[in-house]
């Protein structure tokens, strides 16, 4: 009877997703035991991939997302006679939630994406197979550059992603919801704390060793052939941006409740 | 030298090598052949560290790989060099940077020690001059060869080729096959070749291990080899449809 075999099958896949979790975990802490001998090169490329061709997007989606939210609560918070402190809600949102999400889930949908691609080819092409033959170590080769150039990357591409969303809303407030300029700045001042900035950092760059990591992780255990390929990439995007919303919770939690 | 002692390997419960004993001495030329799936690439694998036995042990110089340290197997690398089937060179890389790749990461060398190098492990295979193209520009053959220089870069003593010549045309195969004897005359390198090209394995082996159902069935010089009297071997090389299989 098939419902008989329901619990084996949600069995085998939890201890399948536990096993995978496992995985992750050691290549992680591989990488980082190995993070000292990055090559300052290869790290410096992929910083460039990682970082400077995904500015585009991050400012595109940061700037709308904050001339949307702008636009959302400033027509509410007139209506309540809290107008000025529109500036102030926009500059926590941005640094404490939006700045970093925001960069979390381009960066995880564009390089996650890049990341499992292109080592779940080189995976079925015997590329890994070579490298190691040839007595060079995947992870400190592929995974160290990839994982440095994430850590530090996210956090500068946040920095932008907040000041461009707080610019776009800054924009909207006052032109759309007829804020006071100088008070949308003022209380944005006031409100916000140095914290806010530091822990919506810090959250971009756990985000990024964990984008880094699972995406290496689904390239390095690419099976078959170009269906194989597609299958990490997509589960890459999945898996990253699942693991993302879950530790943005717990992080947002111990940082700032 | 190089013992294989009691050597098993198997996927779950699939076995696809079942204690399995064999010697090889430094500077001979050793062919495994058998049916594809027959453990042939898996028994490679295993002798480069790419798999690790489910029992048994493998000796490279009287060392156990299975107890070495990362340096050790490091070190190890740098002796055991493999020629992959699909070539497997790094498509993000041109062709000098493929043949360097190994020299780079591994040795001293100044930049223009790296470019001699490099050149001469070029000259070797007859592709001076491709310096520039990167692995998509390059033919089969050509592919072939720039995996053997970049396995060549390291100076190994044993070399192990994946089907070198499969899927080449006849022409590429005897160059191919051309290059591996000058290698084995002139550098002296151990060569464990894994192939179902019989011509192949005439020309370039001294000694032919058919492997079946995860052991070796047959074993002796290409001429034994020709005038065995196993029906499954004698299938094998003649290509028939029926034998003892």
């Amino acid at each position: 009877m098939p419902y008989k075999r329901f619990p084996e099958f949600v069995g085998n896949r939890l201890i399948g997703l536990l096993e995978e979790c496992g995985e992750i975990t050691f290549l992680a802490l591989a990488a980082l035991k190995r993070v000292k001998t990055a090559s300052v090169r290869l790290t410096i490329d992929q910083m460039v991939k990682i970082g400077v061709d995904s500015l585009p997007l991050a400012l595109i989606t940061s700037t709308f997302i904050g001339m949307v939210f702008a636009m959302q609560i400033a027509s509410e918070f007139v209506r309540f006679g809290a107008g000025k402190f529109v500036g102030g809600v926009m500059a926590i949102a941005m640094t404490r939630e939006l700045g970093p999400a925001v960069t979390g889930i381009v960066v995880a949908a564009r390089v996650a994406a890049s990341i499992a691609a292109e080592l779940g080819t080189m995976k079925v092409t015997e590329q890994i197979d070579a490298l190691q033959a040839l007595g060079v170590s995947p992870v400190k080769y592929l995974v160290v550059p990839r994982l440095v150039a994430t850590i530090i990357m996210l956090p500068l591409l946040t920095i932008l992603t907040i000041v461009v969303g707080f610019y776009g809303g800054f924009w909207v407030a006052v032109i759309v919801g007829k804020i006071n300029g100088v008070q949308y700045f003022e209380t944005a001042q006031s409100l916000t704390k140095m914290w806010d900035i530091y822990g919506g950092l810090i959250k971009t760059a756990i985000f990024g060793a964990i984008i880094a990591v699972v995406a290496c992780h689904k390239g390095l255990t690419t099976k078959g052939g170009a269906k194989g390929v597609g299958e990490a990439t997509t589960s890459a995007v999945v898996a990253t941006l699942i693991s993302l919303f879950i530790v943005n919770y717990f992080l947002s939690m111990a940082f700032f409740k | 030298m190089i013992e294989l002692k009691n050597l098993s390997k198997s996927f779950n419960s699939l076995i696809i090598l079942s204690d399995i004993n064999l010697t090889i001495n430094n500077g001979e030329s050793l062919a495994i052949i058998g049916p594809s799936g027959c453990g042939k690439s898996t028994l490679l694998r295993l002798l480069i560290g790419l798999e690790k036995p489910t029992a048994g042990a493998i000796f490279i110089d009287q060392q156990d790989i299975g107890r070495l340290s990362d340096e050790g197997w490091l070190n190890l690398r740098k002796k055991v060099g493999m020629i992959f089937q699909s070539a497997a060179l790094f498509d993000s890389l041109n062709v000098f940077e493929n043949v360097a790749f190994a020299l780079r990461e591994h040795t001293r060398l100044s930049a223009r020690e790296i470019a001699k190098t490099v050149k001469e492990k070029l000259a070797l295979v007859e592709l001076a001059g491709t310096d520039l193209l990167m692995p998509a520009e390059l033919s089969g053959g050509m592919r072939r060869r720039v995996g053997i220089a970049r396995t060549l870069a390291l100076n190994p003593k044993v070399i192990l080729y994946d089907e070198p010549t499969t899927g080449l045309d006849p022409i590429t195969s005897v160059m191919i096959e051309d290059l591996m004897i000058k290698l084995g005359r002139e550098l002296k390198v151990t060569a464990i070749v894994v192939t179902h090209v019989m011509q192949t394995v005439y020309r370039t082996t001294q000694r032919i291990l058919m492997l079946h159902h995860g052991k070796f069935i047959e074993t002796g010089a290409p001429e034994e080899t020709r005038r065995s009297k196993n029906p499954i071997v004698q299938q094998f090389i003649t290509g028939g449809l029926k034998g003892g299989s």
